[in-house]
């Protein structure tokens, strides 16, 4: 028996004959939150859907409990073990109150039963002084808090959340999303948590997995998908901006020498020496420094002598672009960049660990799913 | 020379002064004549609005929500139909309930029954359309994530309807305004029979032509009351909602 309370296997959903999501294989497992990335578009949403059941797809299984979900089902029983929150709040006409209780009046729950519940649910999210207040009065944040009460209140087996706050301010969005964490933390319900934000998904995601192009294309702890990406797209998707095509041109017992054409990187990896890869690296993980050191070959550590290009500031950082013959992108603390006079055309040496550079071995393109379906079916 | 009204105007304002201070008379005196019309007129009206909401709720909520072949066309054949001209109604209902017409065997030209059909015919497409419009404006998400908090079709139906309440007020509004005050139907199929089908429409149009001002005007006067009454009770119903 899996370990998974929710499982879908060999899904596929069509829109007007297009293919719109291909997923052999996700398993949520009990207690944990999944978080689920992908640019838009990518069918994170219409995934979402499909295992809430929501929507039927075209093609596949879900298994809820080990059970599979099918024509002799009560679907609503079943829907009714789910919560969702949208992006848009959709509250009803009414108070507050009336909002956080709706699902639990559609469950027919006895009065004294929902307002014990409501309650509860509106003192978690902080909104139990907005409990009369009519619900269309209330601003974008406030009426987010009230839907995910909502969505808290029926205490679901498993609880959706589609892009929740991809539609409120940066500062609303930051408060909601410190709630969120603590309460999914103290809760530990099952849930899955649709995002573009890769930030938020290695908040809240115990285990990460991308959608791109209708395909779950990864799923890991959220340290393997954002350091280990398996392919090109999901690595500059994770924010590994540095993607450099080399060869393996020597073997030092799992130290490999990668000839990028520009400058040769070193990394950890067993792929046999002649082959082709795609070095990847975080931009977080390059570390700038004035002059070089000590000979670093046997240590595993990669200095490479470059020119700024570029450099401003993101958030709290730098962002630098540094020509070593192959433009490799930093990001620098504020601090550093006082310390060593960065400026535009600073010569500069970027150092980064052997064990920072992840090797991406390109796939040939995958057969087409729907013929490895339609065969096994 | 400055200009001064003509003679014949000022016995015209005279008139007119006279019939609205008799008018008020009757009313006050609770003339029973001009109350049995109105009432009828009430009855009538209602009965029809009620019926064409039965009609209309139903058809407009399932064609704003379900997709099928020529759903446009089907849209824009109720569309028109708000638009419909009383009297064409009127002809076309006469023509089936006529004695030798194919429900002449029901009897029911010259009956109250008949001007409740007309103004069902008037109304419902009035309904239908406005309800439509109303539940298509509430995103498709919001349904959704309706059924996804656990609402079974039903409960998400109903939550819709809901959730419209203030274009489906209006839709009753305008359902009720359409037949109140139209003539052509009632006249064609009722007949103004005094007593039996004389609603206040066809009643102050007679008493026009025979010059009875003052009956008129007292028609008038309630046939205004009648449709500012339910026009601010469902007002009040309808704006509850949004008060906090």
């Amino acid at each position: 028996m899996s370990d998974y309370i929710l499982h879908g296997r060999d899904l596929q959903v069509r829109y007007e004959g297009r293919l719109a999501l291909a997923v052999p294989e996700i398993g949520i497992r009990r207690g944990e939150t999944l978080a689920v990335i992908g640019p838009n578009g990518a069918g994170k949403s219409t995934l979402l859907r499909i295992l809430g059941l929501l929507e039927q797809p075209a093609v596949g299984q879900i298994m809820l409990d080990s059970r599979l979900v099918g024509k002799g089902s009560d679907l609503l029983a079943l829907r009714r073990r789910f919560a969702s929150v949208f992006q848009a709040p959709f509250l009803i006409e009414g108070t507050v109150e009336r909002n956080v209780g709706l699902g639990l009046r559609l469950r027919r729950m006895a009065p004294s039963e929902v307002r014990e519940r409501t309650r509860r649910w509106m003192e978690q999210l902080g909104i139990e002084d907005l409990a009369s207040r009519q619900a269309s009065s209330l601003s974008g944040g406030e009426a987010q808090r009230v839907s995910l009460a909502r969505a808290f209140a029926i205490e679901p087996d498993i609880l959706l959340l589609d892009e929740p706050f991809a539609a409120l301010d940066p500062l609303t969005r930051e408060n909601l999303l410190r709630d969120l964490q603590r309460i999914l933390h103290e809760s530990r319900v099952t849930s899955v948590f649709v995002t573009h934000d890769r930030t938020e998904a290695q908040r809240l995601g115990d285990r990460v997995a991308v959608v791109m192009d209708s395909r779950v294309q990864q799923v890991g702890t959220p340290e393997e998908v954002f350091g280990r990406p398996v392919s090109e797209p999901v690595a500059r998707f994770v924010g590994a901006d540095n993607l450099l095509a080399g060869r393996v041109t020597a073997d030092r017992e799992g130290l490999l020498t990668v000839n990028t054409g520009s400058f040769c990187v070193q990394a950890f990896g067993q792929i046999p020496v002649g082959s082709s890869v795609v070095v990847c690296l975080r931009p977080e993980d390059l570390v700038l420094g004035s002059a070089p050191e000590t000979d670093s070959r046997d240590s595993g550590l990669n200095r490479l002598p470059g020119r700024v290009t570029s450099l401003f500031l993101t958030g709290s950082q730098y962002r630098a672009e540094v020509d070593c013959g192959h433009p490799l992108v930093a990001l620098v603390a504020k601090h550093s960049v006082q310390a060593l006079h960065l400026a535009a055309l600073s010569e500069v040496f970027v150092s980064f660990k052997a064990s920072a550079a992840h090797l991406i071995v390109p796939q040939e393109p995958e057969p087409d799913v729907r013929v490895a379906l339609s065969r096994r079916r | 020379m400055p200009a001064s009204p003509s003679r014949e105007a000022v016995a015209n304002v005279d008139l007119i002064w006279e019939g609205i201070r008799k008018a008020l008379l009757l009313l006050f005196t609770a003339d029973r004549e001009v109350l049995s019309i109105g009432l009828l007129s009430l009855r009538v009206s209602l009965t029809a609005t009620a019926i064409s909401l039965l009609i209309g709720i139903p058809v407009g909520t399932a064609i704003a929500l379900t997709r099928f072949p020529a759903r446009r066309m089907v849209i824009s054949l109720i569309n028109a139909g708000m638009g419909l001209p009383p009297v064409v109604v009127g002809l076309f209902i006469s023509i089936l309930l006529f004695r030798s017409g194919p429900l002449g065997f029901l009897d029911l030209l010259y009956t109250p029954t008949a001007i409740v059909i007309a103004q069902v015919v008037i109304a419902a497409p009035i309904v239908t359309s406005l309800t439509l419009a109303a539940v298509q404006q509430i995103p498709a998400k919001f349904r959704l994530q309706m059924l996804a908090l656990g609402a079974s079709r039903p409960q998400v139906l109903w939550l819709l309807l809901r959730q419209a309440r203030m274009p489906m007020l209006a839709a009753v509004m305008a359902g009720f305004g359409g037949v109140i005050s139209e003539i052509g139907a009632s006249l064609m199929v009722g007949g103004n029979i005094r007593g039996q089908t004389r609603v206040l429409t066809t009643a102050t149009v007679m008493e026009t032509g025979k010059g009875n001002f003052d009956i008129a005007i007292a028609l008038s006067l309630l046939l205004l009351a009648i449709v500012f009454g339910v026009n601010y009770l469902l007002t009040v119903i309808q704006q509850r909602a949004r008060t906090p």
